[in-house]
């Protein structure tokens, strides 16, 4: 007999929902346990947070938290966030998504969102690909990567997200890898209490899908690799975070900056 | 008691305000901007809120999101961007999120004609999305309809947590002339929000618990349970839960139905029309009816759900539909009385004149 005993996430997760659908080795478990830690640290009132996310494996994330959650359309999540915090702006909104998502279908609204200031948080799990649908070319698969759609390697110049996000007026920009949990999670707080368009993204292991062709097959794989490429340099210009052979992760942009709503309220009336 | 001197669309916009409408997401197109534009000036003086979002997509997603925010919702556009925004309509119905989409329809199909008008989103309106589900689509004739119309749309949209489509065209939307604001004639439905616990978000006419209220609500648009769980492999659930979004329209079409019958005691030739051209309809048989043919006018003011039943108790009845493009709402009418019907269409561009309607009354009936 075992004797189950009660985790101490597990008001922040529906356990009945539970086992979830992520393949063995993805980064996701680890992103979402660091994301639990981060509203327990910022001691965010769970009646006033909502998750909303797109379509993909990062998507899904939206049904496992117990809270106000919503799993819209692919690449709407942004905009569905949009209406919600203006509608209700003392919820707060975090977007949780996949690079696919917010940045192939979804980039327009990406943009228009941390251009205008939008107060939401948006958290990117990046894994290079599309890894629900199996594996094809995403807008952050590095050249000469292979995908499903790119048999031969991707040939197609990939989105730095970070320098996106800063280009387009966002007022938190950091990235990190699923390896570097704790500066993730600081991060993650960071993001969650700072007031404006707030952008984490988190670089991802998809052995599944991505790995598989690209001589990463296993997470521990992934891990290594981040582990070794990987070079924490805070405050360095977006522009130079280019993804090549090393993966440049900190914090790039902390500027403050009125928000929609308060441009509403000061310029509107 | 006021008068007002409104076009259909300024009339659409303060139906909306006095509905309760605080929250206007939307992207300028031709003929639907002006409502867009008084939603701008008038949301902020009243504590609403107005975002121009990047495009038609982002407006109903924005609107969705708003409506679970806690707030009565719309948007408005014309064809082009009527067709952006159907997949978002898709996720309210299967989440059974009230908002109000207006269509303010012009000639397509396409870019077609941006200033003129059309009525060719008719079944665009009905499944325009991917799918089995209802909505309820209206279509007033005057702009005094447009601001009565609306009201009622939100009224529906929130008592039957569906989406609810103004289905408009420019005739309508750009006519101005004198209405009439009656308080008395005004009536408005308030979101039904959960007070016990348990609570099942998507149960059969379940309450809306907003974001923010303590139920902590999973809100998908894959197929879900009354918990709102996604189950996206259960033959079942998925039968349950489109018999539900289908049945809560379809089995109160009655109730919804609303039909404007001129002449029709003693009509042995219907016509059959809605928005801006019924009103050509009326002079037309007017001038009919004063050269003795026993003629008379059904006004759909709901296209859908389709008035079925009310269609098939007519099967000795003979039909002239008079519709802005090349036979949509005749389709409706035949399959209901199942026998071949009349068409006076227009492509688009402009409506039917009353003359042209006299003359194929004639032609018809001496048939």
């Amino acid at each position: 007999m075992i004797e189950i005993k009660e985790h101490p996430l597990d008001k922040y997760l529906r356990a009945d929902r539970i086992p979830h659908i992520w393949c063995p080795g993805c980064g996701l478990g680890s992103i979402l346990n660091c994301f639990l830690h981060a509203l327990k640290e910022c001691k965010i009132d769970l009646d006033n947070l909502a998750i909303v996310s797109g379509i993909g494996c990062t998507g899904r994330v939206a049904g496992y938290l117990n809270v106000d959650s919503y799993h819209t359309t692919h690449g709407r999540a942004i905009p569905f966030a949009t209406g919600l915090k203006l509608a209700n702006p003392k919820i707060k909104v975090v977007v949780f998504s996949g690079d696919g998502d917010l940045f192939a279908i979804g980039g327009n609204h990406f943009i228009h969102a941390a251009r205008r200031n939008v107060d939401i948080t948006v958290i990117c799990v990046n894994n290079y690909n599309y890894g629900m649908t199996g594996g094809q070319l995403g807008p952050t698969t590095p050249i000469g990567a292979k995908t499903t759609t790119t048999p031969y390697g991707n040939f197609e110049h990939p989105f730095n997200l970070c320098k996106v996000a800063a280009a387009s007026g966002a007022v938190y920009v950091a990235r990190w890898t699923a390896l570097h949990v704790r500066r993730l999670k600081e991060s993650m707080k960071e993001a969650l209490m700072k007031k404006g368009f707030s952008f984490v993204e988190v670089i991802a292991s998809c052995p599944t899908t991505y790995g598989r062709y690209n001589k990463m097959p296993t997470g521990l794989d992934t891990m290594k690799y981040y582990k070794e490429n990987s070079i924490i340099m805070h405050s360095i210009d977006p522009n130079k975070t280019d993804i090549d052979d090393r993966i440049i992760v900190g914090k790039f942009v902390d500027i403050e900056k009125p928000t929609f709503d308060e441009m509403l309220k000061k310029v509107g009336k | 008691m006021k008068a007002k001197f409104y076009s259909g669309n300024i009339a659409c916009a303060e139906g909306a305000l006095r509905a309760g409408c605080r929250f206007f997401a939307g992207y300028p197109i031709t003929p639907s901007t002006e409502i867009a534009e008084h939603m701008a000036l008038k949301l902020p003086k009243v504590g609403g809120i107005f975002i121009q979002m990047e495009d038609e997509i982002a407006s109903i997603a924005a609107v969705l999101g708003a409506s679970w925010g806690g707030l009565k919702a719309m948007t408005a556009t014309s064809g082009p961007g009527f067709s952006l925004m159907q997949e978002n309509i898709g996720l309210a119905a299967i989440t059974e999120t009230p908002c109000v989409i207006v269509d303010v329809q012009r000639a397509g199909p396409s870019t077609g004609m941006p200033t003129l008008v059309g009525q060719g989103d008719v079944m665009q309106a009905r499944w325009g999305s991917h799918g089995d589900y209802e909505v309820v689509a209206l279509s007033p004739s005057t702009p005094e309809e447009c601001f009565y119309m609306t009201i009622k749309a939100f009224n529906l949209s929130e008592e039957y947590r569906c989406p609810v489509i103004l289905l408009m065209d420019e005739s309508v939307g750009h006519t101005s002339e004198k209405i009439i604001i009656d308080d008395e004639k005004i009536e408005i439905f308030e979101r039904r929000k959960p007070t016990d616990k348990p609570y099942f978000p998507f149960d059969e006419n379940a309450p809306m618990a907003c974001c923010g209220g303590g139920y902590r609500v999973h809100v998908t648009g894959l197929t879900h349970d009354r918990k709102g769980y996604p189950m996206a492999t259960s033959p079942e659930v998925q039968e349950w839960l489109v018999r539900k979004i289908c049945d809560k329209i379809r089995n109160n079409e009655a109730r919804i139905r609303s039909i404007e019958e001129f002449l029709m005691d003693d009509a042995k030739l219907a016509l059959v029309s809605f928005g801006g051209p019924a009103r050509s309809c009326k002079s037309a048989v007017k001038k009919a009816r004063n050269e003795g043919y026993k003629v008379g006018l059904i006004r759909l003011k709901t296209i859908w759900p389709f008035p079925e039943e009310y269609f098939e108790k007519m099967k000795d009845m003979d039909f002239l539909v008079v519709e802005v493009n090349y036979g949509q709402i005749k389709l409706e009418v035949e399959r209901c009385v199942r026998k071949k019907v009349h068409l006076l269409p227009k492509m688009g561009g402009e409506i039917h004149k009353p003359d042209e309607i006299y003359e194929k009354i004639k032609e018809v009936y001496n048939d």
